[in-house]
């Protein structure tokens, strides 16, 4: 993951070579050398395209596949192609599309909540004096150090009826039911969910804001405070657009991430009572129904939703990270 | 593993060429480890069991025990099966048909019950283990205020009216997980109704019993305890380890649960997290009745041996099996463990009541205890029951049955999610 901020490029480091900016560019016959330099790439590039292709694509075609036919590993020779049928039963189910909003909603949610607070984390890991720089880091950066199963069931166990804290802290508070069972009902069952996927991958948004953020020259700031700007004006007309990268490549990787949660849930509702999300109906139709059919036609509806997203974030943000020219086009 | 693997290296203990047996055992308190042992010891070194644990919870185990088994795992020489997966299991024929002699010595006093779970179309498909069952539970301070006679037979009704009238709460299980369908399925056979009309049946012809008069009033019991709020305010996230909570605590009346209850009661009492004297106040009968005149069909638990058909070793195999299920190791397993044996000469032994004062009534409910629905689609028919009954408040006795039974078809058929 540390490397994922150097792939933010803020300058146009190929840009002396190609004057016309990428755009309606001519073929010039290549020179001896960037062919050297063409094939020496795929030396060092090769091997690892072709594991990535094995190990990538090999199973997402073995999943589109098998969701053309209707197949139950503990029935295997009543195995039959049933063409587009499975994807028929998927999108007329009301179970599905509840999965959806559900996994839509918690996408969304997270994701901005995260990127406030994340950026704000970023600020003050930014600003913060040099000798307790790494210490405040460090302090961020704990939540993101628990792998999610365990974080998931501190979570549960804090807010469990039986066994719980939180009831007993917050009796307390007018209003607040001290016998509130967190886990029986979609609303607070959500919240929870949602504040435990907050409280644990913020530090790694406010990771990727903060290599933005290092990377807008402290001399654009002054300027514009020099010139009068306002603390908002700056980080809203100088600050916010020269990371336009960072936040498209924090955006991308949370929503992903968001998109495909499954750890938390599985751990504290198992989906029960509305907190069903798409990856844990593709897990139990695979693993514990063992329809392999209807599981992998799940699955690839979630890789081409998950791709989909991708494509909206990269559009949306109009950065071309691959051009090596990030920020604007 | 690191000792013997040091025996080995050194040139002691069994040859090099013992053969070695799998056993995928669930998890306990060392008890199969311990006979994994005893057995290897009395082989003389014909074979050596070496156990490999799996997850936790029964959903999980058959999970990874099915997907081993459809990939013809040859490490699949003895596992340890809930009953309820065994038909799955056994229909596309990934179980090895235990030999007729091996059948017939294993099964020779075993528990009517039991038996019936470890078959599949009158074939013997495993080997019965131990067996579980769950009690009626009651606070003898409750029952006594209330004048119950807990010596003849008690019904849901009456519980309920106790639990009305004294403000108290009952210990049953309303989480959205197995134990969901546990109790339902107890209640319908208790009722004299079936969940599955026809389990043997192929998934497009398969016949729901829950909209008949037992479905429904099981659904009417469930659904009075859920909207009065009987069961507790965590009565839709409680399992059996919840409801045991519930039970101990000051709003404690009845409960329905399995036997580890009371040494978990009992170890609670000792470490001063419950009262020192709760223990003396518990008391316990056969489950409680749906109807007044029906002798009531409690559930049934436990774990049977099978081995897989893919094993190059199935005649050791069933050896193991037959050293692992004799009455003395499953005496010991329950005196040791907690779990029931399936045999009823087990029940004989003296440490056993001692351990357990509740055996008698064990035993009786093992007679009367009903399987749940034998068939290759249990987990659907199971996960479909768990969604449409839980949380139990949500029951609506004149339409929840017939929408879970409409519900089942359509997914079994592959018409709808689950």
């Amino acid at each position: 993951m540390s490397s994922i901020p150097t792939t933010v490029p803020a300058v146009d480091a190929e840009a002396p070579d190609d004057p016309s900016g990428g755009r309606g560019r001519r073929k010039a016959p290549r020179s001896e050398r960037a062919r050297a330099e063409a094939r020496l790439g795929w030396w060092l590039a090769g091997p690892a395209f072709f594991i990535m292709v094995a190990v990538i694509f090999y199973p997402v075609l073995q999943a589109f596949w098998d969701s053309l036919f209707s197949y139950r590993l503990t029935a295997p020779e009543e195995r039959e192609f049933v063409g587009l049928s499975n994807y028929g039963v998927i999108f007329s189910d009301p179970v599905f599309w509840s999965a959806l909003g559900v996994t839509t909603l918690i996408t969304v949610v997270t994701v901005f909540v995260e990127l406030i607070l994340g950026f704000m984390l970023a600020m003050v890991m930014h600003k913060a004096i040099k000798s307790t720089r790494g210490l405040v880091r460090t302090v961020i950066l704990v939540p993101y150090g628990i792998i999610t199963v365990v974080s998931a069931f501190a979570w549960y166990y804090m807010f469990s009826i039986d066994s719980g804290y939180i009831n007993n802290w917050f009796s307390w508070v007018p209003g607040f039911d001290g016998q509130l069972n967190w886990f029986a009902q979609g609303g607070s069952a959500l919240f929870v969910i949602m504040f435990s996927e907050i409280w644990k991958t913020t530090p790694f948004i406010s990771l990727l804001l903060l290599a933005g953020l290092a990377q807008v020259p402290d001399d654009l700031s002054e300027a514009a405070a020099v010139d009068g700007a306002s603390w908002w004006q700056r980080l809203w007309r100088v600050i916010l657009p020269n990371m336009k990268a960072a936040i498209m490549v924090a955006v991308l990787f949370r929503a992903l991430d968001a998109f495909r949660v499954f750890d938390s849930i599985f751990i504290m509702t198992n989906g029960a009572y509305g907190t069903e999300v798409l990856s844990l109906l593709a897990y139990r139709t695979s693993i514990g129904r063992l329809e392999i059919g209807l599981g992998s036609a799940i699955s690839v509806v979630l890789f081409l939703l998950v791709g989909l997203l991708a494509l909206i974030a990269v559009k949306g943000f109009n950065v071309d990270l691959a051009g090596g020219r990030g920020g604007r086009k | 593993m690191m000792a013997s693997a040091a025996l080995l290296l050194a040139g002691c203990g069994p040859a090099e060429d013992t053969p070695v047996l799998t056993w995928y055992t669930n998890p306990d308190d060392g008890g199969q480890a311990a006979i994994a042992q005893k057995c290897s010891d009395a082989a003389g070194g014909a074979y050596r069991i070496e156990t490999s644990i799996l997850p936790n919870d029964a959903a999980s185990q058959r999970e990874q025990l099915t997907r081993r088994l459809a990939a013809g795992d040859t490490s699949m020489d003895i596992m340890s099966l809930d009953p309820p997966f065994i038909p799955e299991l056994a229909e596309p024929g990934f179980l090895a048909v235990p030999p007729s002699e091996v059948a017939e010595a294993t099964t020779r006093d075993t528990l009517e019950g039991a038996l019936a779970g470890a078959t599949w179309r009158d074939t013997l498909v495993t080997v019965p283990f131990w067996a579980n069952t769950q009690l009626l539970w009651y606070r003898k301070s409750v029952v006594e205020e209330a004048g119950l006679d807990m010596d003849g037979p008690v019904t849901w009704d009456q519980m309920i009216q106790v639990a009305r009238d004294q403000d108290k709460e009952l210990g049953v299980q309303g989480a959205r997980a197995e134990a969901m369908t546990v109790w339902l399925n107890a209640l319908i056979e208790s009722g004299g109704g079936q969940i599955i009309e026809n389990p043997e049946a192929p998934a497009d012809e398969v016949e729901i019993g829950l909209d008949s008069d037992a479905g429904r009033k099981a659904a009417e019991i469930i659904s009075t305890i859920g909207t009065e709020g009987l069961g507790g305010p965590g009565l839709a996230t409680q399992q059996e380890n919840e409801a045991m909570l519930l039970f101990q605590g000051d709003s404690g009346s009845f409960m329905v649960n399995w036997p580890f209850v009371w040494p978990a009661t009992n170890a609670s009492a000792e470490d001063g997290a419950v009262p020192a004297d709760l223990p003396e106040d518990i008391g316990w009968s056969v489950y409680p009745r749906t109807s007044g005149d029906t002798e009531p069909a409690p559930p049934l638990g436990g774990i049977n041996l099978g081995v897989g058909a893919a094993s190059e070793q199935q005649d050791l195999a069933w050896d193991a099996v037959e050293c692992i299920v004799s009455p003395e190791n499953q005496t010991e397993y329950f005196v040791t463990n907690g779990n029931p044996p399936s045999s009823a000469s087990a029940f004989d032994d003296p440490s056993v009541r001692e351990r357990f004062p509740m055996a008698e009534t064990i035993r009786e409910s093992l007679e009367l205890a009903a399987p749940r629905p034998q068939t290759p689609y249990y987990n659907e028919v199971s996960t479909a029951i768990q969604q449409r009954y839980t949380p139990p408040a949500s029951v609506d006795p004149e339409t929840t049955p017939a929408e879970t039974g409409q519900f089942i078809q359509e997914v079994l058929r592959g018409e709808s999610l689950l």
